[in-house]
């Protein structure tokens, strides 16, 4: 198949594997940012490839798994009000929060539909002009700019029945707050691909500068993996740390300037709460104030209850990346896919979830 | 020529007859199902299998097939996975007020054209029609029996060490030729379901070896979900190369889009055997002169080690473990 094969291609990983292995010498630690990444590098198997001075951590890069939750119990209440139709991404769904799951709330009466889109979104709120359509804004800077797209679109058309629970948040503040926890200790950084193709490279450069760690950003092949890893071992070995991008196809130091005007133009940033890392300022996207008549939260009265986490979940250590999967006490026992009781279980690109898939720690 | 069905079509009275004389009797005909009787008799001898299934898929019409053909080809390979030769059907309707006679029409030729394809007769059915709202437009049921050869000794816990793994064809065709159709996803691909009856591949099968040890159809749940049963139930690993599976392009190209996996699609005209190491050449050879089998292949074998799992080595040498499929198949969010 074009475009993906040439990136899978075997004889070129065994050449960027065995490059890999003739030039690290050092011991270091890389994260990857994204559970798209994390997804990908267990699939290939790509562990079994980098030698064994080099240490792979899993990072806090999945939507669905950094969603707090009280801001899910919220969607939840929302999902419940008569007159409303919730929709969202099919990752959420699963998701338990502190009283059930946007599930389990769909089984007991509530509409709640999967999208592919927030143009899905939109067109469900044309069809439906006595309900309340509401959007669940769960993502990164990848999700937002077609949030902000919707939103748009819905004022062009002066769609009054179309409302957005931002939960949108930002990559860099969150990384910026693991390194200054102390809590890991990082020689390299594989920045997210996806969401370095709208923000661009150059937001990772303070990590870089001020913390002396290599970045580099990467695809979701098999190569862009490789020739990713090759670079930090690269920069490591000769006590460099620059951003770098292995992704050149999808990437610009620039990134999208036209989904990054879109963002700005209909979101600001404002303090996010994140699983099992907290309130952290400027990490997450809310609505602009001329455009507050889409603001779910500011438009519907809702009483969700305290939140409760689950009872020996790790979750939050795991996005931290303190701790691996393999070592809570729930993962494979009590935890898995068809019954998880953390979110990192449930999402498809959630680090519980790929290391049970792909049998790492089982 | 808009007509459609109504409540009277499922009471019982003179237009339940009149449906079933006209759309069902005189289109599958056949002796035992002519006769009409509350119960269809026949004569069968020997070890039988007996098997049903019901279809609720969506749409009904799909590219290469629909919920008639589905139905017959459901029934027909669970009967001949177990190396049974499919015989005797029967075939129940539940219709949704309202749904086009036109369309009856259509999906009953296909069973028949289905059934007369797989050697089978419908002997016996039933037609219940609810209100509007109360089914999706069409439910099929079907069970049948079938007789099984003597000397055929087929079960899933048969699998063992050292047996060959062979797959009939490329994996996916169905879930995606169907996927493609679904209201908000349309997407164009020339894809066609696979859905097909087995009963003369698996008889083809046994003609050339009848130590054949398991056969399975990778329905739901895709490749990855029935080799996973099959090592559960026989306590053996079992060890495939991705390399070997035949994956069309399209199927490839539509599973990148949705964040899916070939291995977990579902088809309906494929299917898996565990053969001892000496019969799989044979097998494999007579598998390729079906219709059904042409693109047949090793895939793998069973082995000793890691009893209950299924483990994959990637095209970059590296292996990972293959799960079963859990939950829907969701796509993914970023």
């Amino acid at each position: 198949m074009k475009f993906v094969d040439e990136y899978r291609n075997s004889a070129l990983v065994a050449g960027l594997t065995r490059r890999i292995h003739r030039i690290s010498t050092k011991n270091a630690r890389f994260m990857e940012f994204c559970g798209g990444h994390t997804v990908a590098i267990l699939k290939y198997g790509i562990r079994q490839l980098v030698p064994q001075n080099i240490t792979m951590l899993s990072g806090p890069g999945c939507p669905v798994c950094v969603t707090d939750n009280a801001d899910l119990d919220k969607a939840i209440a929302l999902a419940k009000l008569p007159g409303v139709i919730l929709t969202t991404f099919g990752d959420m769904l699963k998701v338990p929060g502190s009283y059930g799951s946007l599930q389990t709330a769909r089984a007991d009466g509530a509409d709640v539909r999967i999208v592919y889109s927030t143009m899905d979104a939109l067109q469900i709120a044309r069809d439906n002009p006595t309900k309340s359509v509401i959007f669940l804004g769960v993502g990164f800077e990848t999700t937002a700019p077609t949030i902000a797209a919707s939103v748009l679109q819905a004022e062009e058309e002066r769609i009054k029945n179309y409302y957005i629970l931002s939960l949108a948040k930002l990559c860099p503040p969150v990384i910026k707050a693991l390194l200054d926890s102390g809590e890991v200790m990082l020689d390299g950084l594989i920045c997210p691909g996806h969401v370095s193709a709208v923000i661009g490279a150059k937001p990772w450069e303070f990590i870089a500068r001020d913390y002396g760690i290599p970045c580099v950003v990467s695809g979701f092949e098999p190569l862009d993996i490789l020739q990713c890893i090759g670079m930090l071992v690269s920069q490591v070995e000769a006590g460099r740390s620059e951003v770098g991008i292995a992704y050149q196809r999808g990437v610009r130091p620039e990134g999208n300037k036209a989904a990054i005007t879109l963002m700005a133009e209909i979101f600001e940033p404002c303090p996010a709460r994140w699983r099992g890392i907290g309130v952290i300022p400027g990490s997450g996207l809310k609505l602009r104030p001329e455009f507050q008549c889409y603001d779910a939260e500011a438009h519907f009265e809702i009483n969700p209850g305290p939140s409760l986490e689950a009872h020996g979940c790790i979750c939050g250590d795991i996005l931290r990346g303190v701790k691996t999967p393999g070592e809570c006490q729930l993962f494979a026992k009590v935890c898995n896919p068809e019954k998880p009781v953390g979110p990192c279980m449930v999402s498809s690109e959630g680090a519980c979830a790929a290391y049970y898939l792909y049998g790492e720690g089982v | 020529m808009n007509e459609r069905v109504l409540l009277a079509h499922g009471s019982g009275g003179k237009l339940s007859h009149e449906l079933v004389a006209k759309h069902f009797v005189k289109e599958l005909f056949n002796p035992i199902l002519a006769k009409l009787d509350d119960s269809a008799v026949f004569e069968l001898s020997g070890k039988l299998a007996f098997t049903t299934d019901s279809f609720v898929i969506n749409p009904i019409f799909f590219p290469g097939g629909d919920i008639g053909r589905l139905a017959v080809c459901g029934t027909v390979n669970d009967l001949a996975m177990v190396g049974a030769i499919p015989r005797y059907f029967s075939l129940a309707f539940i219709l949704e007020e309202g749904f086009p006679i036109g369309d009856l029409t259509r999906i009953v030729s296909s069973v028949k054209a289905t059934a007369k394809e797989a050697g089978i007769q419908i002997v016996t059915g039933d037609t219940k029609v609810v209100q509007k709202g109360g089914c999706d437009k069409i439910y099929v049921n079907t069970a049948g029996v079938g007789s099984i050869p003597d000397g055929v000794a087929i079960s899933g816990a048969n699998a063992k060490p050292g047996d060959k793994v062979i797959l009939s064809g490329s994996i996916g065709d169905h879930g995606i030729a169907v996927l493609s159709q679904r209201e908000g996803l349309s997407f164009s691909t020339e894809l066609k379901s696979d859905c097909a009856p087995l009963g003369g591949l698996v008889s083809a099968m046994l003609e050339a070896s009848s130590e054949i040890h398991s056969l399975r159809d990778p329905t739901r749940g895709g490749l990855a979900t029935t080799l996973n049963e099959l090592a559960m139930q026989s306590e053996v690993g079992i060890k495939i190369e991705e390399s070997k599976i035949p994956v069309r392009a399209e199927v490839r190209g539509a599973c990148e889009m949705l964040g899916l996996d070939p291995l977990y699609i579902a088809n309906e005209g494929k299917l898996v055997a565990i053969v001892p190491p000496d019969a799989a050449e044979k097998v494999l050879v007579a598998m390729k002169t079906n219709k059904y089998g042409g693109d047949a292949v090793i895939i793998g074998e069973v082995t000793a080690e890691h009893p209950g799992r299924v483990v994959m080595k990637t095209n970059f040498g590296t292996s990972r473990i293959i799960d079963m499929l859990t939950g829907e198949a969701l796509p993914r969010i970023c």
